[in-house]
């Protein structure tokens, strides 16, 4: 038990962050194992969470064994922070460990996230922990994990571009747009868990640490900072992120992800940020979208 | 040049195990050689082992003893030791064997039936459909009839088919199964011909032939199988 | 005729408890060289392919093969990832039931182009023409390229498991009953399309059957096993003709004449 924890929070000074010291240890061994051996999944025993499977139990633990009382934590849920899981995990934190909370990127050193990367580039010494309902990313096509594991170790990844062909013979084109496939430091295939596509260059010689945490299916996995993250393509068809017509609706960002808000039953609709943070930062410097006042004006 | 094909001391029985192990003697103590150029005809009557010889000689059937000669390539073949490898090194180089029926294969044209010994040595496929074309077309078979498969062919016909795909080559020894059984006068003066054309090119031929006509055309020297009979030990 | 074996097998044997699958087995496959092992239900043909297969680990004896590079590896010193990678590259096997050679949830053309994509192919449009002349040599129209495997019939499943096998161009081919399930019309379109292959590639092959006229057809050489035995070898004109032991000439005369 840390000293520096304040006696007025009874839970965090029962057990700082909820997990024992002994299940953060070896939370903590597989981390540093991930570490070391960037995209390969470390099996870990998973603890039971109060919370269901599904609801971030991996990324919990995760944060649960690395977390301190100085940290500041931020909690993303598809880029919002104000989302259910979002709002609830950052209770959680607060509860079982007093921690300080932010919903600014910038100001936080650890952000939990489920299925984005904060628009904002990350900065040395922040860690990204990543929810990931399904490790795998062969799992799909080889449903046996001795095999999968084995694949993992000789390095058999052809598997992985037949799923790519599958979607150009089929589509034309690479269609799948979130948990692509990335190649981690030259070695190990990973699944980015369901992030669109759009981020994965941002994990691409990040200046931050990412976590990845797997509670149901007991795997953590990581890409230290800088390091090498590719993501799988074919020569004639090459990988390519999303892009989007209009800029937000709301802060007027470019090059940003974008998520689709129907404004009324009659085909409104509009495009905002998905970063919540990133785009209520902008509007405080100023920047304004095209429906800015309509959006206030409806609140 | 050594003579290419001595046969010697050669016996050959069959023990039908199905039968209380009976053993079937079939020929003892053959001996005989052909000299290049020569055709030499196996005479006989039927059931007296004549076919059974040339089984053994192209390999088909096991002997119990004695040696089989063959000149392959620089050297002297034993074929009654020989592992299969040689064996099918012998048929693919030396040694052709002209069937009384065609062992037909479903799908392949009559045209690429004939060619394919010449393509299995190395040949060029247009040069070795070439060839069989000039066969087929000297033994009067149809050119309608040469892109199909000869399994519904007539017995003649497909009995040219099977004598263009044992000419095609420049085997040095070639054994002929009764070649002529089903083809008309003309088609027979044919098959003569090729024979003789075979012999001018230092070619060893063993055959059986019923047609005594065409046995008188081609052959050299008649060698009457009986002396070999087992029966005729007993009698 | 090259002077070294493609494949050296020395006294194999495989036992499962005190009970024998095979027991002692040698023989040289040289290259282009098709080799039949026949023999009833049970009798531990399937056994041996799988211990020359490395698919399964003998319990005494060796097995050395030609890289093509030239060296002679014994295979079951082999690392398991460079034996996976000659097993994917230098070698194929076709199994009985396509099902259990093909991705059944994937199209015709990826599980064409899969090899490619494990040895490192990352040219979709080559992948895919390739896959489309093999599926062409195969007797499979080119539509059916995107079609899973599980909307072909049998005989096309198993044609295209062979194009799966031989597109990276190995020089040896396992087959393990590879007509068993198939009426027999579509039997002979196999045969003779695998006859056909197996000669215009020049391909070394082992056949794991116990159909004598699939034997016949294919192979220059057969094997006859018998309670985990070869009990007789040699030319397959030869063990066809004039069979020596009892059992094969069981076998021999139990052939249906139609």
């Amino acid at each position: 038990m840390s000293p520096e924890v304040p006696s007025d929070s009874g839970l965090a000074t029962y057990n700082f962050a909820y997990l024992d010291e002994q299940t953060k240890r070896m939370i903590r061994r597989a981390i540093l194992k991930a570490i070391a051996i960037p995209g390969y999944q470390v099996p870990f025993a998973s603890r039971e969470m109060p919370m269901p499977y599904g609801w971030g139990t991996g990324g919990v633990q995760v944060t649960a064994s690395i977390i301190g009382p100085q940290d500041v934590l931020k909690v993303i849920d598809q880029g919002a922070d104000d989302t259910t899981n979002a709002v609830s995990i950052r209770a959680f934190f607060q509860k079982v460990a007093n921690v300080a909370v932010t919903t600014h990127t910038k100001d936080a050193t650890i952000i939990q996230t489920r299925h984005r990367i904060p628009e904002q580039p990350l900065a040395e010494g922040q860690v990204l922990v990543y929810q990931v309902p399904i490790p795998e990313p062969l799992r799909f096509l080889e449903p046996r994990e001795t095999e999968t594991r084995k694949m993992h170790a000789l390095e058999e990844y052809g598997l992985m571009h037949v799923k790519l062909y599958e979607d150009i013979a089929h589509n034309g084109r690479i269609s799948k747009t979130y948990a692509y496939p990335v190649k981690v430091a030259g070695r190990y295939v990973m699944d980015p868990s369901p992030t669109p596509k759009f981020d994965n260059p941002k994990m691409h010689m990040s200046d931050a640490l990412q976590l990845f945490g797997a509670g149901r299916e007991k795997r953590i996995y990581a890409i230290p900072p800088h390091t090498e993250v590719v993501s799988l393509d074919f020569e004639d068809h090459p990988f390519e992120i999303q892009s989007f017509d209009k800029p937000c609706a709301l802060c007027g960002a470019e090059n940003v992800y974008l998520d689709e808000v129907i404004l009324d039953d009659q085909g409104g609709r509009m495009f905002v940020c998905s970063d919540t943070d990133h785009c209520e930062d902008r509007r405080d410097h100023g920047h304004a979208g095209a429906m800015l006042g309509r959006q206030e004006a409806a609140e | 040049m050594a003579t290419p094909l001595v046969v010697s001391e050669v016996f050959k029985s069959f023990t039908m195990h199905l039968r209380d192990g009976i053993k079937l003697p079939v020929v003892n103590d053959v001996n005989f050689s052909v000299a290049s150029g020569e055709c030499v005809v196996l005479g006989g009557p039927s059931g007296i082992g004549k076919s059974s010889i040339l089984k053994m000689l192209y390999g088909n059937y096991a002997v119990d003893a004695g040696q089989i000669l063959v000149a392959h390539r620089d050297r002297i073949v034993d074929l009654a030791r020989a592992d299969p490898r040689t064996v099918l090194d012998v048929r693919r180089q030396t040694m052709g064997y002209v069937s009384q029926f065609l062992r037909t294969v479903p799908r392949v044209s009559a045209l690429d039936v004939v060619a394919e010994p010449l393509l299995s040595r190395g040949a060029s496929a247009g040069d070795a459909r070439e060839k069989a074309a000039a066969l087929l077309s000297e033994l009067n078979l149809p050119e309608e009839l040469w892109g199909l498969p000869p399994a519904t062919f007539s017995g003649g016909e497909q009995q040219r088919v099977n004598i263009a795909r044992g000419f095609i080559t420049d085997h040095s020894v070639l054994l002929l199964d009764e070649p002529t059984a089903s083809l008309d006068a003309r088609n027979r003066a044919v098959v003569v011909e090729m024979i003789a054309d075979k012999k001018r090119k230092g070619v060893a031929l063993l055959g059986i032939f019923h047609d005594e006509e065409v046995r008188e055309a081609v052959s050299d020297r008649v060698l009457d199988v009986l002396q070999f009979s087992p029966r005729k030990a007993a009698a | 005729m090259s002077d070294t074996p493609l494949l050296k097998v020395k006294s194999v044997s495989k036992f499962y408890g005190q009970r024998i699958g095979c027991k002692e087995v040698s023989f040289d496959l040289w290259p282009g060289e098709v080799l039949a092992i026949v023999g009833e239900s049970g009798s531990g043909k399937t056994t041996l392919l799988n211990c020359i297969s490395t698919r399964l680990l003998p319990t005494t004896g060796s097995v050395e093969y030609t890289m093509r590079d030239g060296s002679i590896r014994d295979l079951y010193h082999m690392g398991e990832a460079e034996r996976r990678f000659l097993m994917r590259t230098d070698w194929g096997f076709v199994h009985q039931n396509p099902a259990d050679g093909l991705r059944m949830t994937v199209s015709a053309g990826a599980n064409v182009g899969e090899r490619l994509m494990a040895v490192g192919n990352r040219h979709y449009g080559n992948i895919r023409a390739t896959a489309t002349d093999w599926l062409g040599r195969v007797e499979i129209d080119a539509d059916r390229i995107d079609d899973a495997p599980r909307a072909f019939s049998g005989g096309m499943r198993q044609r295209l498991q062979i194009a799966r096998n031989l597109v990276t161009g190995p020089r040896l081919v396992f087959m393990d009953e590879p007509t068993g399930g198939l009426d027999v019309s579509v039997q002979a379109r196999l045969l003779d399309l695998v006859r056909g292959l197996v000669n215009d590639l020049g391909l070394s092959a082992i056949i794991v059957t116990h159909d004598l006229a699939v034997a016949r057809l294919l192979s220059h050489r057969m094997m006859v096993m018998k309670d985990g035995h070869v009990i007789e070898q040699g030319l397959t004109d030869r063990v066809l003709d004039d069979p020596r032991e009892p059992y094969t000439q069981l076998l021999v005369s139990s052939i249906l004449q139609v």
